[in-house]
């Protein structure tokens, strides 16, 4: 515990701790509607161009790396929501080539161009996360702390709108709520969860915060209400035991948290296995 | 007159799947969309909901009705069926298009919605989760929210598909109730049965219009016959088996 208080006392600790509760705070509340929509493999569509759009900025060598990887995942969040609604292709298909394809490019564009003399430390922290949760600046947090709000107040102010669009898109849309904008919204926000979440878990680990506390949360709630606000709940508890751990035993942070949602899911299965 | 299609060609993707399609709907009408399966039922009742655009041809509102005024019962999609909502929940979105940028919900629409409940005798369910209900309670369900979206007009996609004849009876009146409240019904149904009993007109369409008329002139013509015989057979032989 005196280690643990320790530890908080350097900012950068506690920009880490501001952060990964923000992350796991937001994913969880996109991971609801993108669950129940099955959406879900968007997420992790999205999450492997993240790094294939991280591998081109870090190649191209600017110095502020989000000003090409956020444009190129949001794209790619449109372009995959606008597939999936589109029968002619398969949805599912599109997607996975996609997302290997970015995978496999950007380990190319890494492994021939990069300066870097540790490619495959660099390549392995940007999948799994690592470290550099612990070397984000105060700029960072202020990205994460509006984006979060901007999460926050889209769910405050059109919760029931978001509900009508999940549970039913044709209805909402022939009583005139104009779904299309929401699907949008909801992929460029996710798109933007995706790119902040890269430091705290990595790419490969990021649909694993959208995905888990949604279903962890459905195993034991019945409204919808319920079910974000546990999810809420779950991931951010996920997320601070998951770093404190990390901090602790110095395990990579990224794949504890990742595990400690595992371990929720787990809790919340048995409790549903118990009450029938 | 409410609801009038001219010369209307539906289809999508640049198929057109039926043509010249006229007919009219007035208020307080029972209307049945009966044909095979696959002759464009749902893709017309998605064009007259303004969800799909039609090819050609104009459909057109009035009355003081609206196109997003429509209470619609849509059949169930597979996502529906696990999805973490409770009874209230669902019913209160149909409300959602009267409540303009507010939002969250008044004491007025709140009081709405438990009359509504009320009346359709589901006030009970009104914290139980939606998919743990059975069938004929989860389209109850969704017939409330369908009328809380509207007071004028009912689209209803197979409301009785999948549930138990005395169910589906229930089901039946309860909407010829509505109907005989005033609220217009536009329903798709493969019951030949159900619409000889209860609907005040008939469209009859397979790729193109067959019959649009009131139920007494479509058992007079050859078609109207031939095909309340055949629905009227399928049904012996679903109910020996």
């Amino acid at each position: 515990m005196g280690q643990l208080v320790e530890y908080l006392s350097y900012p950068f600790v506690r920009y880490a701790f501001i952060v990964g509760v923000l992350i796991a705070l937001t994913s969880a509340l996109l991971g609801v509607p993108l669950v129940l929509k099955r959406f879900s493999f968007i997420g992790d569509g999205l999450s492997h161009v993240a790094f294939g759009a991280m591998a081109v900025a870090a190649v191209l060598n600017v110095t502020n790396q989000m000003i090409i990887i956020f444009p190129i995942t949001v794209a790619a969040a449109i372009i995959l929501l606008k597939g999936s609604q589109n029968t002619k292709i398969k949805g599912d298909a599109s997607l996975a080539m996609i997302s290997v394809g970015a995978l496999a490019i950007g380990y190319l564009l890494l492994n021939k161009f990069s300066t870097s003399t540790n490619i495959s430390g660099d390549v392995c922290t940007t999948l799994f996360g690592s470290t550099s949760i612990l070397t984000l600046n105060s700029f960072d947090v202020w990205i994460c702390v509006i984006m979060s709000l901007v999460v926050l107040l889209l769910f405050f102010f059109c919760y029931h709108k978001i509900f009508s669009v999940t549970f039913d898109e044709d209805f909402a849309r022939a009583t005139g709520t104009r779904a299309d904008g929401y699907n949008l919204l909801i992929a460029v926000i996710t798109a933007t969860v995706i790119v902040l979440a890269m430091k705290l878990v990595g790419s490969l680990l990021i649909s694993a915060l959208i995905i888990f506390p949604a279903i962890s949360a459905m195993g034991v709630i019945k409204s919808f209400r319920g079910v974000l606000v546990l999810a809420a709940i779950f991931s951010v508890f996920s997320a601070l035991i998951g770093m404190i751990l990390s901090l602790l035993v110095s395990t990579p942070v990224g794949a504890t948290i990742v595990s400690v949602n595992i371990v929720v899911f787990g809790l919340t299965r048995l409790y549903g296995l118990v009450r029938r | 007159m409410q609801l009038q299609c001219s010369d209307v060609s539906l289809g999508y993707e640049g198929k057109v799947i039926m043509e010249h399609l006229n007919f009219t709907v007035n208020q307080g009408d029972y209307l049945y969309i009966v044909g095979e399966n696959g002759a464009g039922k749902s893709t017309l009742m998605k064009t007259i909901l303004g969800l799909r655009s039609p090819l050609a041809g104009t459909i057109s509102f009035s009355e003081g009705l609206q196109q997003t005024e429509i209470g619609y019962l849509p059949q169930q999609t597979l996502v529906q069926r696990d999805f973490p909502a409770s009874v209230g929940e669902v019913v209160m979105s149909g409300l959602l298009n009267k409540r303009g940028i507010r939002p969250y919900y008044n004491k007025e629409e709140k009081k709405r919605v438990h009359q509504i409940m009320e009346r359709l005798e589901i006030l009970d369910l009104k914290k139980k989760c939606y998919r743990d209900l059975s069938g004929g309670q989860q389209q109850r369900v969704l017939l409330c929210r369908a009328l809380c979206a509207t007071e004028k007009m009912l689209l209803l996609d197979e409301p009785v598909a999948g549930l138990d004849p005395k169910i589906t009876a229930q089901m039946y009146e309860l909407i010829a109730d509505l109907n005989g409240e005033g609220i217009t019904v536009i329903m798709i149904s493969h019951d030949m049965n159900a619409a000889c009993l209860y609907a005040a007109h008939i469209l009859h369409i397979a790729h193109r219009p067959l019959f649009f008329g009131t139920k007494e002139e479509y058992l007079n013509t050859e078609i109207g016959r031939a095909f309340t015989e055949v629905a009227r057979q399928e049904g012996e032989r679903t109910w020996d088996s």
